[in-house]
């Protein structure tokens, strides 16, 4: 793989590059919180910031929209009822500057929405495609992040068709696939010396990193042990069951299919919204009944669904990439850490009460 | 050393546990990450130790301790403990089941004004969060090439929107209390906070009223945190009928954050816990605060004074001068 490098100086020549064919978007400062890092598009005169952690939301709406319009109907007439496919929205885009572990929540879900020709979702697919992701690696991970314990890195490559690696006045870019190599041809090749300095930047920020839990045991133990631990109940009392920590997190990909009908009796949506397994409503089925109906068990859902379900189905994946994100904005302060390594301790048992 | 507060809410929850006076203690932790507290039950005298109280308790225990039939203790600031004596007097928990340890309190921190301050550096440690009003905290961080940095940052810089203006820094009807009281107001204008609102005609404050509330995920958490908050289904879960819509439409937002406050009007102790817990930085109190203002200037009435009042707008009276009552 050729390494190219890219001064910051020269950035804006390479974004108006890519805005003849992309619509460009970058982690901007946001103009009314402060510290906040949205996504936004990178517009003609501006360059992208590099001193930022992460956003606070994931950029997984980009191909898995919060509120997706899929499909629309008639109510009345010879046509009432039958549903017609919306026009599929067509922007390419390129996403510059995500974090690795985004993107790798990107490649992660690409697992759940494409597994095979039965489960293959065009709108997921189709919005996957059309973006480009240019990855920023992370030199500097903050305390609440855990990407390494996650089978993730702060210089991850999956998911991305460049990473780029901040070597202070410029970037090293390093083309991951053949639309990656396309983008970045025009560049001139890194010289020696880069690539090896970018390799000590990455062991930096993989050193900085401590060890916060481990799932040897949360591998080991069987399904049903770890779902009857009382621990739960511990966790459960002070969990207030938003759904925070599942709409900001770059993996979780729950969602609900409504038929809306204006009250005018006109055309009907078929629209797909985010959905969280913290919330009641989520699970419950038409007859009445609810099968996590009390919070201990959705809260439990949550943790075991990333740590025990998905590594079961999925050939040891976790379905959690370490973006901490969960870490620093669950409003009571749960910390998924904390949990998998209560599941993990040979002790667990004794760390709840009964049930 | 120990903190004061901290030191003193120890004491109380080990000496309740230990005789018998209660079945747990609703308090707070150390968070996992700086600028975090945890909210925390405590169920034997020996857990009490792991109660803390900091800058950054800035959630609301009055909805944890809501619906439960144990007698509880909870650690309770100025605005919590009204949302307490709310609760008993709609009889989510009964008073005999209660005990409030009151914190009269320097007002909270807003972690969000602190890291901007910070400007992208990784905060590591909180190492000073002294309980002076006017003191400061120190902050320490390193980036992966050990280059270092010490920050003082002065509370009164960095505190929460509502705690500037707070009108009840003391805890009301606490049946003790860890330190000696405070000030009783943080000395900002209440009326203040909703005064552009009165300013504005219809257009512009519905203008700013869908600018205020375009990033809301709807994650509810606002809603989760608050106390007041607690029907069995809520009106947005509620799927038959399904009163509103899911989606992100401005419709759909809107119709939840309206419906939410006038729910609240009244009731609302100006906790901020909406504020502290929103993932977006909301601020939710641009709407409730002319709720409250009016709520105050019609019926001179502040929220959870006592167990026993009425809020004005679940209160009817054959005598009422409103024609549509009648």
């Amino acid at each position: 793989m050729q390494y190219k490098i890219l001064s910051k100086d020269s950035l804006a020549g390479f974004v108006e590059a890519l805005s003849k064919e992309y619509t460009v978007y970058a982690p901007k400062r946001d103009k009314k919180v402060p510290n906040k890092m949205v996504w936004k598009v990178l517009e003609a005169d501006e360059t992208p910031t590099f001193e930022f952690v992460n956003t606070e939301m994931s950029p997984k709406d980009f191909v898995f929209p919060q509120s997706e319009c899929m499909m629309r109907f008639k109510a009345e007439g010879k046509e009432a009822m039958v549903l017609k496919p919306v026009e599929m929205d067509t922007e390419r885009r390129v996403l510059l500057n995500v974090r690795p572990c985004d993107a790798k929540g990107l490649s992660f879900m690409d697992m759940i929405f494409c597994q095979d020709e039965q489960t293959n979702d065009v709108y997921w697919r189709d919005k996957r495609e059309r973006t480009v992701m240019i990855g920023l690696a992370c030199n500097n991970p903050c305390p609440s992040c855990f990407c390494l314990e996650a089978n993730c890195g702060p210089h991850h490559e999956a998911g991305l068709d460049i990473l780029m690696v901040d070597l202070g006045v410029n970037l090293l870019v390093k083309p991951l696939t053949e639309r990656g190599k396309s983008i970045a041809a025009s560049l001139p090749d890194a010289e020696a010396g880069e690539p090896e300095r970018a390799a000590i930047i990455k062991r930096h920020a993989e050193d900085a990193m401590k060890k916060t839990f481990s799932t040897e045991r949360v591998e080991q133990r069987s399904l049903m042990e770890l779902y009857n631990l009382p621990y739960w109940e511990r966790v459960c009392e002070t969990c207030i069951n938003c759904g925070t920590c599942t709409f900001v997190c770059p993996t979780c990909h729950c969602f609900d299919i409504q038929d809306e009908m204006p009250a005018n009796g006109d055309t009907g949506r078929r629209v797909r919204n985010w959905d969280y397994c913290m919330a009641p409503l989520f699970t419950l089925h038409t007859s009445g009944h609810n099968p996590r109906g009390k919070k201990v068990a959705r809260v439990r859902q949550r943790f075991m669904h990333k740590y025990k379900y998905i590594p079961m189905k999925r050939g040891g994946e976790v379905g959690c990439v370490g973006c901490g994100r969960c870490v620093r904005l669950c409003p009571v302060n749960i910390d998924i850490r904390d949990v998998i390594n209560a599941m993990n301790a040979p002790d667990a048992t004794a760390e709840g009460r009964e049930v | 050393m120990m903190p004061a507060r901290t030191e003193a809410i120890r004491a109380a929850a080990r000496r309740l546990l230990e005789a018998g006076r209660v079945d747990a203690v609703i308090g707070y932790t150390q968070g996992t990450i700086p600028l975090r507290a945890q909210p925390f039950i405590a169920y034997t005298p020996e857990e009490c130790d792991k109660l803390i109280w900091s800058s950054f308790c800035g959630g609301n225990l009055a909805s944890i301790a809501s619906g439960r039939t144990d007698r509880v203790a909870v650690v309770a600031q100025g605005c919590v403990s009204r949302n307490l004596n709310g609760l008993v007097h709609e009889k989510r928990i009964k008073r005999e089941n209660l005990y409030i340890i009151g914190v009269p309190c320097l007002g909270m921190l807003d972690q969000r004004k602190v890291e901007a301050k910070l400007m992208g550096r990784n905060i590591e440690t909180l190492k000073s969060d002294p309980e002076e009003d006017l003191g400061g905290i120190v902050i320490t961080g390193c980036n992966s090439t050990r280059e270092c940095f010490v920050e003082f940052i002065k509370r009164r810089d960095v505190k929460r929107d509502n705690c500037y203006t707070c009108m009840h820094r003391n805890p009301v009807g606490a049946d003790e209390v860890v330190a000696e009281p405070v000030s009783e107001t943080a000395g900002g204008d209440i009326d203040a906070v909703a005064a552009p609102w009165a300013r504005f005609d219809a257009d512009r404050r519905w203008d700013e009223f869908t600018k205020n509330f375009e990033d809301c995920i709807r994650c509810h958490a606002c809603r989760d945190v608050c106390p007041l908050c607690y029907c069995t289904t809520c009106f947005v879960d509620e799927s038959n009928p399904q009163w509103c819509g899911k989606t992100q439409d401005p419709a759909d937002v809107q119709t939840f954050h309206i419906l939410r406050a006038f729910h609240c009007a009244g009731r609302c102790t100006d906790c901020g816990a909406c504020e502290t817990a929103c993932p977006q930085g909301i601020k939710m109190r641009r709407l409730t605060s002319m709720l409250e203002k009016d709520v105050r200037a019609k019926w001179g009435h502040e929220p959870g004074m006592d167990c026993d009042t009425k809020p004005p707008l679940s209160t009817y009276r054959p005598d009422d001068p409103e024609d549509h009552f009648k």
